[in-house]
């Protein structure tokens, strides 16, 4: 029982970190980036071929699984994102997808299309018991990754200058930059740690999930429904959503298999029917 | 009688494809080459196309010429595609079809056309039922699971659960090992996994809880990697349950990568990059140096192999398709990188030897070792009709 | 006064239904590929049903405003019920058509309670979900539609009683034209009545038009069902016409794919979804025939290619060529969904 809230969490978590750099670009900028998994996938890959290429330790690539990302997006940012903001929803969700279909073909031209696997280190492989509870290492080692981020999220976001900054250029960029706010530097620096968190969590979830080149396409459906159900206001929204349908989902599955593939979908139709704002945002 | 003249015009058309002298024989090889399955795809286009490189592109003399086209594993597609390589190519012959679905919906086509279909990956059984054109290479997933049973009950094995994807070749699967695990006294307890599912770990977690003296697994290969790592860190290997199945979760396209959470696991399947024959050292040395170092896998066989049965029935037809090619094909046999392999006259499906393989590492390498054999078996589904 | 606005909008609506020059030859040219492209006749098969599918978005997207990224499920839904009842022996394809497009309208009608509420984003992911969930029914419920092995055995009657399918797929497209050429006459009828004006100021503005006294909630419950209806019979087409169904006529890249298809054609005039159709499946075809494994690359890059130049100038350039469409080009600015202003048909 209370293994498999351990492993719902653990779950949650992971969709929690891939989904989170999509709530911030979706739910703080306003702009729908289908092609957010694309990042993930650069960053499961700078993970893959760093470790079995050239036998890097798994935790050294997670800072560069982080950075290569991060870089990726400032640079497409810079150069075609920025001129998608003022566009309407429908040319962001053809130009996103129009990135994802570049991006899976170009993995499958360098990389195969076959799964890439990572060895995580043997310190973080296997599970312990901790209080009667089976606990894997791995998922625990993802937990923490997570829970530190989560912090450190909220904290920028809500507490720093450059998080009211942002809240400022988002709500009305043309009274921020009366203000002297720089809204561009800012957009880019988000949607750079947005791609990057992307990276991390595509890395952290290679182990997990799999990688291959059609994970942008496979995943896009799970970002959306975390930054939805959580509702697009705040990063507490989408992380108590991802909690909720991981553990949800794991139960389901576990409690009642032939009725598992439904858990997370109806899910989302009941809170969205319910809550079309999303289970934890604020009416605006 | 609009019906008979449309019949008659499908012969026709079937009929005029085979006559012109000059004109090349047109293969078409349908494929997933894109999307989830599109390691399928590459690695029976690759096999292919080794085929043509090692056997020349002339049979009977004339040239052959391959046409390969992505129907990114949907089944509208695929049958749409092979409708017009039949109408607009005239193709002698079509191949490939990487999943039940998509070797089903041309069926038909077959039929009316008159145009073999050899059948390179598809592994659901019914599926050479679905047209007398239709043949198979590759194998059939109950041909692969049964013998699996057997080996369980003769090795002290006596109770299993059997962990599925919930689509058809996995349904195929369960039911053959069940039936035939229980036949031999067993006791199994069934699991089913939605087939877009990302974690098992509340599947897995319901094998441990039932603690099986065996873990019977069948996901499509490439989810099969995810899979064993899952299985892998929830002990579940230490608590002395067996992971055994048909070979797809050792798919020897990514075993070498999977890492040591593969060591152990017992399959039983038709083809290992380690067989030990010449043939097929031979084939794996060809096929790594034309791709890459990418090791071929029971789909590359399969592709491989079904083009040998298409160029030896040219052969024996002398250039001519339809009827008389699948009637060419019928009853053939030959030596494969697998072993030695036919052509089931009755059923069209492929008879071949199963065999009884280890994950065992070797030169750092993993490989399914084959340890046991079940020779010529045929598919027991058809078989057990039959009787 | 009050009869003169009403003579003033019946006239211009009555303008507006005029057939153009344009539409008349683009069904000519439709036409025509009956007797002159024997050959491609089966991917224009698969292109009008597409046309059709996109048709159906449209009415809700460009004409009603509401965005579905589960449009498959009423696809999905009429290509099941017509294999079903063909595979058990009721073949005339017209009676499968018919009760395609009531199932779809029904679930439509159901689920458009669901997409009443919400954000875009909500909308995106309700109709979304429904879709999945669907598709997750048919996979579970394999002693009705096959599962994943496909539901096989379909075997159609000739249609009317006369023309049987044949292997070249003249009477497949010829039939899909007829149908879609009929649902679109009847599409661009009810565009440009005062039913249609009202669905457009709904989308435009719904709070202006609840004011003036429109039944919002009603039109929109409506045109929905009716888009339902529109997909089951491309959907039913796709399945008598292929005589097979998959799972993955409900499958999610089947949503996106149609909303690719009509974003590119152009949202919000009828003929976007029918040109976006023709674009987007000559281009894969042509495309993949090229390089099989690497064709999406492609395709990406012309999406990307097609935002940055500028989609909405394009389609409205097309758009341009028929004579009473420019007005209204003026006010095309960004703004959230949808993007498309009061165009006409």
């Amino acid at each position: 029982m209370l293994t498999i809230l351990f492993d719902g969490i653990a779950y949650g978590m992971l969709l929690f970190v891939l989904a989170c750099g999509l709530a911030v670009t979706l739910g703080l900028m306003n702009f729908v980036n289908l092609a957010h998994g694309a990042f993930a996938m650069a960053g499961g890959y700078v993970t893959a071929v760093l470790m079995n290429r050239y036998g890097v330790p798994f935790l050294l690539t997670l800072p560069l699984a982080f950075l290569v990302p991060a870089l990726a997006g400032l640079v497409l940012e810079r150069t075609l994102y920025k001129q998608l903001y003022t566009r309407s929803h429908l040319d962001q969700v053809l130009f996103s997808i129009g990135l994802v279909f570049m991006a899976v073909a170009a993995v499958d031209y360098a990389m195969g299309s076959q799964q890439q696997m990572i060895r995580i280190p043997t310190w973080l492989q296997g599970r312990v018991e901790i209080l009667g509870i089976q606990v894997g290492l791995y998922r625990s080692f993802i937990i923490a990754v997570c829970g530190v981020l989560v912090v450190a999220l909220q904290f920028i976001l809500t507490k720093t200058r450059f998080g009211s900054r942002l809240r400022a250029a988002v709500d009305d960029p043309r009274v921020a930059r009366g203000l002297g706010i720089n809204v561009s530097v800012i957009f880019a620096a988000t949607f750079a740690v947005g791609s990057g968190l992307a990276g991390l969590g595509g890395a952290l979830g290679a182990e997990i999930l799999g990688l291959d080149p059609t994970f942008p396409l496979k995943f896009m459906i799970y970002f959306l429904i975390v930054v939805t159900v959580g509702g697009t206001t705040s990063i507490t929204g989408p992380f108590l959503a991802s909690l909720l349908l991981g553990i949800a989902d794991v139960a389901g599955k576990y409690y009642v298999p032939s009725l598992g593939a439904f858990v997370i979908y109806t899910l989302m139709i009941v809170v969205l029917v319910l809550r079309p704002q999303g289970l934890f945002a604020r009416a605006r | 009688m609009l019906r008979r003249t449309f019949l008659g015009a499908a012969a026709m058309l079937a009929l005029t494809g085979a006559a012109s002298a000059q004109e090349p024989l047109k293969i078409g090889l349908i494929l997933p080459m894109t999307g989830p399955f599109a390691s399928t795809g590459r690695q029976i286009e690759a096999a292919a196309k080794l085929y043509m490189q090692q056997n020349g592109d002339t049979v009977a003399g004339k040239k052959i010429q391959l046409i390969v086209k992505d129907d990114t594993g949907t089944a509208d597609v695929t049958k749409r595609l092979a409708q017009e390589l039949i109408v607009n190519d005239k193709i002698a012959v079509m191949a490939g079809f990487g999943l039940t679905p998509l070797a089903l919906a041309p069926a038909p086509l077959a039929t009316q056309a008159k145009v073999p279909a050899v059948v390179m990956a598809a592994a659901t059984a019914t599926i050479t039922e679905a047209s007398p054109y239709i043949v198979r290479t590759s194998f059939t997933l109950p041909q692969a699971t049964v013998p699996m049973a057997e080996w369980a009950a003769q090795n002290g094995i006596k109770k299993v659960a059997t962990l599925v994807s919930d689509y058809g070749p996995g349904i195929d699967a369960e039911k053959a090992f069940t039936s035939a695990f229980t036949a031999k006294g067993g006791q199994v307890e069934n699991l089913r996994v939605p087939l877009a599912n990302p974690d098992f770990s509340p599947f897995l977690q319901k094998v441990a809880d039932a603690k099986p003296d065996a873990l019977f697994v069948f996901v499509p290969s490439g989810i099969g990697a995810q899979f064993m790592k899952q299985f892998v860190e929830r002990g579940l290997d230490k608590s002395g349950i067996k992971l055994i199945g048909p070979g797809d979760v050792t798919d020897d396209d990514l075993l070498n990568n999977m890492g040591d959470v593969a060591l152990g696991a017992i399959t039983t399947q038709h083809y290992s990059a380690a067989h030990d024959s010449p043939e097929n050292k031979a084939f794996v040395e060809a096929f790594k140096k034309a791709n890459n170092g990418m090791r071929p896998n029971f789909m590359a066989v399969g592709g491989y192999d079904g083009m040998h049965l298409i160029y030896e029935g040219l052969k024996k037809t002398n250039g001519q398709g339809g009827q008389a090619l699948i009637d060419a094909m019928k009853g053939m046999s030959w030596t494969s990188p697998r072993g030695p392999v036919s052509i089931d006259p009755q059923t069209r499906d492929i008879v071949q030897n199963i065999y009884v393989r280890k994950v065992e590492r070797r030169d750092g390498e993993l490989y399914n070792v084959e340890f046991a054999t079940i020779p010529n078996v045929k598919d027991p589904v058809k078989a057990a009709k039959s009787n | 006064m009050q009869s003169d606005t009403a003579d003033n909008v019946r006239a211009a609506l009555g303008r507006r239904g005029r057939w153009g020059w344009g539409e008349v030859a683009f069904w000519l040219v439709a036409a025509a590929t009956l007797v002159f492209l024997p050959e491609r006749h089966l991917i224009l098969n698969e292109i009008a049903i597409i046309g059709l599918f996109a048709l159906s978005l449209d009415l809700i997207l460009g004409y009603a405003g509401i965005v579905s990224l589960g449009h498959a499920a009423f696809f999905g839904l009429g290509a099941y019920a017509a294999g079903i009842l063909a595979k058990n022996g009721i073949g005339d394809p017209l009676l499968g058509l018919g009760v395609a497009a009531l199932a779809a309208a029904i679930l439509g009608f159901v689920t458009s309670f669901l997409v009443l509420r919400g954000s875009d984003l909500t909308k995106l992911m309700v109709t979304l979900g429904v879709a999945l969930v669907l598709g997750e029914l048919a996979n579970q419920m394999s002693w009705l539609t096959g599962g994943a092995d496909g539901l096989q055995g379909i075997t159609m009657g000739p249609i009317l009683g006369l023309f049987e399918f044949d292997i070249f797929g003249t009477v497949a497209y010829a039939y899909s034209l007829v149908v879609t050429f009929v649902l679109f006459v009847i599409a661009r009828r009810i565009v440009v009545s005062p039913y249609g004006l009202s669905l457009r100021s709904i989308r435009d503005n719904p709070l202006r038009a609840r004011a003036v006294g429109i039944p919002v909630n009603r039109r929109l419950v409506a045109v929905y069902t009716l888009a339902a209806a529109y997909a089951g019979v491309a959907g039913a087409l796709l399945a008598q016409t292929t005589q097979f169904v998959s799972l993955d006529v409900l499958a999610f890249h089947r949503s996106a794919d149609v909303m690719l298809v009509l974003v590119i054609g152009g949202v919000g005039y009828l003929y976007g979804g029918l040109i976006g159709a023709v674009f987007f499946k000559v281009l894969q075809d042509v495309l993949s025939a090229w390089t099989p494994q690497y064709w999406q690359f492609w395709i990406g890059l012309i999406l990307v290619l097609l935002v940055l130049a500028g989609r909405e100038r394009l389609t409205d350039r097309v758009r341009a060529l028929r004579p009473r469409s420019r007005r209204g080009l003026a006010t095309d600015k960004a703004r959230p969904l949808p993007t498309t202003t009061a165009r006409e048909v």
